[in-house]
């Protein structure tokens, strides 16, 4: 059921999910707001009914495909991954959601394609915090294909059993359990196959800061602060700091991705 | 006038109940953080509220002295009070960041040394200090008034320093950072020469 994949791709160790309520009120989806409890209190304004996704670029069969349309292609089941933010805090989701390989089959990838680029809604009467230009909206990101195709790569749709809060992107959103939470594009309404590395949001904004690749490294420290210890969202006003997990832990799926390449320089 | 009036309303309230209010937006803070009032990660959201706290209080006492040139309020009995409670918050912010956020000795050297914002932020706070100390009538009769007034100009630069700090430590384009610094170097300019006029009134 459910669990089988969950279980495989937590690589044996048993992860507890942070609450409902920690998930979906402490979050970084700035085009509501840069605050952390702004995407809660501003996300309701988003229009979900009806969506599409724009697949195009270089793929066999381009074209907006409906929500509905997606999910009726798909498996849905559940991952419990960790959740590691670029600002060091992380938790744990169980998401609800499909492999992102499933989807890009479904158009069907073209062979000379090497990335893959995603881009959020931007409604800016719907999505206040895009009257401020704190990013280049709309908010876009990229994956190299081989990332994109990896089996711990999950376009989500739900969390603990429910539609997916729209403070967390609703009606779909990527997961990639072993890059920095940003790289995790929300509300998506286009993804592009193409030969070339796209751009992406934070990268365009700061490019010493934020690296095409963002990997959960804990060797290499964001300018700004140490990437080495990160805190748990949920344990209080005396919460510990842990060490931060190489690959956030998903090492051992997705090192063999990086083989030969210089993480320190593809940060 | 507006001015007279609120003089002649503030001429019998002293300073010292400052000191006491200064406690409860700490206190009420702190206990917000220990029963879910500062949201799922308390330690960050009481950090930058008390810096923030810190620097509105820089502001307020920065406002001091141009309320009394160009609008004639005299509030100058409560700049002292402006600057320690200031001081105090800025303490506070400091010792949540060290004990809580950080919590590694090692890392904490490691971070006022590397990262920029940290060191813009600590060297307001090492600014602070004798300002803090200073703060007191044997200081200024020690000191001279003259060289007294000349080692509290060191609170420009730390209120300076204060604003780009914030401003250092968001992640892309933000707006409220912005507006304390544009508020902070304003206040600055308000007090070079060419603002005030006459210069023996300095």
């Amino acid at each position: 059921g459910l669990g089988q994949g969950a279980r495989a791709a937590e690589g044996g160790d048993a992860l507890e999910p942070n609450s409902w309520d920690e998930i979906t009120s402490y979050n970084n989806y700035y085009e509501f707001g840069t605050g952390k409890e702004d995407p809660k209190r501003n996300a309701d304004q988003l229009t979900i009914e009806p969506w599409s996704v724009k697949i195009d670029g270089l793929v066999d069969r381009p074209g907006d495909y409906a929500f509905d349309e997606i999910l009726s292609n798909m498996t849905l089941e559940e991952r419990i991954y960790r959740f590691r933010c670029v600002e060091a805090w992380s938790m744990v989701v169980p998401w609800t959601g499909f492999e992102l390989a499933d989807l890009l089959e479904l158009a069907g990838v073209q062979s000379s394609a090497k990335y893959v680029a995603f881009e959020t809604v931007l409604r800016p009467d719907e999505m206040p915090g895009t009257r401020y230009n704190v990013l280049d909206w709309p908010y876009v990101e990229g994956l190299r294909l081989d990332e994109a195709m990896h089996p711990l790569t999950i376009m989500a749709t739900g969390i603990y059993d429910r539609d997916i809060p729209k403070q967390n992107g609703a009606p779909l959103r990527l997961v990639v359990p072993w890059k920095y939470g940003f790289k995790s594009i929300k509300s998506i309404v286009r993804i592009s196959l193409t030969d070339s590395e796209p751009p992406t949001a934070w990268n365009k904004a700061n490019p010493r800061e934020y690296g095409f690749y963002s990997n959960v490294n804990p060797e290499v420290d964001h300018p700004r602060w140490s990437q080495a210890t990160e805190r748990e969202i949920g344990g209080g006003l005396f919460s510990k700091r842990k060490p931060t997990l190489m690959f956030n832990g998903y090492g051992e799926e997705v090192a063999s991705l990086y083989a030969g390449m210089d993480l320190q320089k593809n940060f | 006038m507006l001015a007279k009036r609120i003089n002649g309303a503030l001429r019998h309230v002293p300073a010292w109940p400052l000191y006491i209010v200064a406690v409860v937006p700490p206190v009420w803070l702190l206990w917000q953080g220990l029963t879910g009032g500062l949201g799922v990660e308390p330690i960050k959201a009481l950090e930058h509220e008390l810096g923030e706290l810190a620097l509105q209080l820089l502001i307020a006492g920065l406002c001091i002295t141009p309320l009394r040139r160009f609008a004639g309020v005299n509030l100058l009995r409560y700049r002292r009070a402006v600057g320690l409670i200031a001081f105090f918050y800025v303490v506070l912010h400091l010792l949540v960041w060290l004990v809580l956020d950080v919590q590694i000795l090692s890392q904490i050297w490691a971070d006022i040394i590397k990262r920029p914002y940290i060191t813009v932020g600590m060297a307001a706070f090492v600014l602070l200090i004798p300002l803090a100390a200073t703060s007191n009538n044997a200081s200024i009769r020690k000191l001279g008034g003259k060289r007294w007034r000349q080692l509290h100009k060191l609170v420009y630069a730390a209120a300076l320093l204060g604003g780009v700090h914030f401003l250092m430590l968001v992640k892309g384009f933000q707006i409220e950072p912005l507006i304390y610094l544009a508020i902070i170097v304003g206040l600055l300019a308000l007090r070079l020469p060419l603002a005030t006029g006459a210069r023996q009134r300095a």
